[in-house]
């Protein structure tokens, strides 16, 4: 069985790249499941997704413990523990990063001896990074060797359908491009054997005990601590107000803001916090002057 | 007939769809939202015939499909965790009008904490209420499920509603490939509602939810009800068998795996339960005799079946996704119920909580579990109920308190 996880940022199209790579390989005739797991549903946050692929009715289910591949979408994850990209890797796992930096740099950065690949930032899509998750799948496709140039095509167009011609095209061309750069790879990931049940750890349970209510209520017991949070980290589009055409209206972005991230100053200019806005874009939408506009977080062009 | 790759959420919608569903009350919540988006982007676009209407509450959505079921027409609706509680006081009223109608529920974990992934708690708080109870183990079972509960639903020898139970995440949001069956071969099973005298007319009111004084009444009325839940148990059978003889797929009301020589068996409910076959099978190579029994319907209990599929057995590891507080698993409590002081069955019955919060139940917990149990056979004696929790999660958990409290000691200064 194939067992393969995509790691990303809500907004990066890691469901998108899991399904395309999902059909995939059920076009060229395997089972699969394939599934995002997500806890914040917002733009930003740390998500990831995993393809199961085999010749069988698959009967595992939920996280991949021990995958065959790790595709991460943003490089900024890597070191996050939280986002848990690292986890379960062994020197048989290959680790797809895409990224503007090397794989020796990553290799030496990780310490781990495993086949390490990136996907350069620039070769993804002209730094559009909106195609990544195509780009991504396609590369995976061609990593595992089994899936023809033919079943990514159909699975592009079968999983973006309802983008319009336009978008099918250019991811369609992002797929393909990284389809051919990984040909020199093809096959490098392989098929995970079933662990015999001898071969396993005992699980190492604990009875757990009865504490105070005091400390076993799931409470916090302190004020504002969504403050702490930079919830900001989760952006990837970041909306910049232009003042010269802002007509201090003072309360449509303000009001808009599901984060409160929007303040009004004393002369009733607007201000973003850029700790916890998370890029929604709503702002943008709803400005009545059309003075806010999106600039990616990767942009020299930001403020 | 296709067979494409969709999620559980959509494979509840299509079951909807192919059943011709009329009427859809509807009301969000993660997990299940995308079963009531996909119906409404179907209906949007003129590919099934219904009528979609978002209501102010689960309370009101429930209150709605047993009035709009009264009135014979055919109803689907949806919903999960807290909604479902929302809603219990309709839940627990409609099944007395003897209208029926199909509620999928995508489970969710209850609160207190918050969490959006699943577990059982939600569904058995619909336990004793007249709904009857169809669990799924995989997205197939789903949609087919959904078409089965409606013909045991209608049926005039029950005349109930039925939920469909999936797993949020594990099923809702995860694809499989599916067989999406044809819409004639679906009408060769399902012959659209008749609702024969039940029907509510402008011309012929009924009032329901009517009061009855004394006992007597009310003892009458409510003990019809279980009556019908139990006679579905029959019906059941032969919708199973019908619909294995158009789909080709069988849905026993008590799924057995590697079970008949076994003398360990894993019992429980969910999508948790292919888990447990793939153990199951890495066990037999190990040349453990070690099976699986899932019951399908829990709700009415298919108690004989259980019998009949646990004779002889040595012990059962029962699984328990859910939890009583002050009590424990509620699959074990039934089980013990169903078994004791009849001959033949099992001594010992293993009772193991998991997957609570969607907790990721591990192969090698599987295997610890059914060598539990063998101790115990071997020993004669029952083990103390076992939560699946490890030392590293306890770790994890004193970490996070311990974060808390000096968090608060700050506060405090």
């Amino acid at each position: 069985m194939y067992r393969i996880r995509f790691h990303g940022r809500g907004g990066q199209g890691m469901k998108t790249a899991s399904r395309i790579l999902g059909s995939a390989f059920f076009l060229q005739g395997y089972e699969v499941q394939d599934a995002p797991r997500y806890g914040a549903e917002r733009r930003g946050a740390p998500i990831f997704a995993y393809v199961r692929a085999a010749r069988q009715t698959i009967q595992e289910r939920g996280i991949i413990l021990e995958p065959d591949l790790v595709i991460v979408a943003d490089d900024s994850l890597v070191p996050m523990p939280a986002a848990g990209v690292l986890q379960g890797i062994t020197a048989r796992t290959v680790l797809l990063i895409h990224s503007g930096e090397t794989p020796e740099t990553w290799r030496h950065r990780l310490n781990i001896a495993g086949p390490l690949l990136t996907l350069p930032a620039e070769a993804a899509a002209g730094a559009e990074q909106r195609f990544v998750g195509t780009a991504l799948a396609a590369a995976a496709a061609r990593l595992v060797g089994v899936i023809t140039h033919a079943a990514l095509e159909q699975a592009v167009q079968l999983e973006l359908a309802g983008l319009g011609r336009e978008i099918v095209s250019g991811n369609l061309n992002q797929a393909l491009a990284a389809y051919e750069l990984m040909a020199p790879q093809a096959g490098l990931v392989s098929e995970g054997e079933a662990r015999a049940a001898a071969a396993c750890q005992r699980p190492d349970w604990v009875e757990l005990p009865l504490d105070e209510a005091d400390a076993a209520a799931a409470a916090i017991h302190a004020g504002a601590t969504s403050v702490e949070v930079r919830t900001g980290l989760w952006r990837t589009l970041r909306p910049v107000i232009d003042y010269q055409r802002c007509n201090r209206c003072w309360w449509v972005c303000s009001e808009f803001c599901p984060d409160s991230a929007i303040r009004v100053n004393a002369e009733h200019f607007p201000e973003i916090d850029y700790d916890h806005c998370k890029g929604c874009l709503i702002c943008v939408a709803q400005c009545p002057a059309h003075a806010i506009s999106p600039v990616p977080e990767s942009s020299e062009a930001q403020p | 007939m296709t067979r494409a790759l969709i999620t559980g959420n959509a494979a509840a919608a299509w079951g909807a769809r192919l059943a011709g569903a009329e009427y859809v009350p509807a009301f969000p919540i993660t997990p299940q939202t995308e079963i009531i988006e996909t119906l409404a982007g179907w209906i949007d676009a003129g590919e099934m015939e219904c009528r979609l209407v978002t209501l102010e509450s689960e309370h009101s959505m429930i209150t709605a499909a047993g009035a709009a079921a009264s009135t014979g027409v055919r109803v689907f609706s949806a919903t999960s965790s807290q909604g479902l509680l929302y809603a219990m006081e309709m839940i627990y009223a409609v099944p007395g009008y003897r209208a029926p109608f199909v509620l999928v529920n995508v489970s969710r974990g209850l609160q207190t904490p918050v969490t959006l992934e699943p577990d059982h708690n939600d569904v058995l708080a619909a336990r004793d209420s007249g709904f009857l109870q169809l669990h799924c183990a995989t997205c197939q079972e789903v949609l087919d499920s959904t078409l089965i509960a409606y013909r045991l639903a209608e049926d005039h020898r029950v005349r109930l509603p039925a939920l469909v139970n999936l797993d949020g995440f594990y099923l809702s949001f995860t694809r499989e490939p599916v067989e999406i069956p044809d819409r004639a071969a679906v009408d060769g099973f399902l012959p659209p509602y008749d609702p024969e005298t039940t029907r509510f007319h402008a011309g012929e009111p009924v009032s329901q939810g009517v009061v009855v004084l004394g006992g007597t009444y009310y003892s009458y009325f409510r003990y019809e009800q279980h009556l019908a839940a139990q006679r579905a148990l029959e019906v059941y059978d032969e919708v199973a068998v019908e619909f294995a003889q158009q789909f080709g797929r069988r849905y026993d009301a008590v799924e057995t795996y590697r079970s008949e020589d076994a003398e360990i068996v894993f019992f429980m409910i969910g999508s948790f339960s292919t888990k447990a076959k793939d153990a199951v099978d890495r066990l037999r190579e190990a040349g453990q005799a070690v099976g699986l029994v899932r019951p399908r319907l829990l709700r009415p209990y298919p108690a004989e079946t259980l019998r009949r599929a646990l004779e002889g057995k040595k012990g059962v590891a029962v699984i328990d996704q859910n939890l009583s507080m002050g009590m424990g698993g509620v699959l074990h409590g039934e089980l013990a119920g169903a078994l004791y002081g009849q001959a033949g069955m099992p001594p010992v019955l293993a009772s193991f909580i998991g997957g609570l919060g969607g907790r990721d139940i591990a192969a090698e917990e599987f295997y610890e579990m059914a060598a539990v149990t063998r101790m115990a056979c071997q020993e004669g004696s029952t083990p103390p109920p076992r939560l699946l929790y490890t030392a590293d999660e306890l770790r994890q958990m004193r970490k996070l308190q311990a974060v808390a409290h000096a968090e608060r000691m700050e506060g405090r200064k």
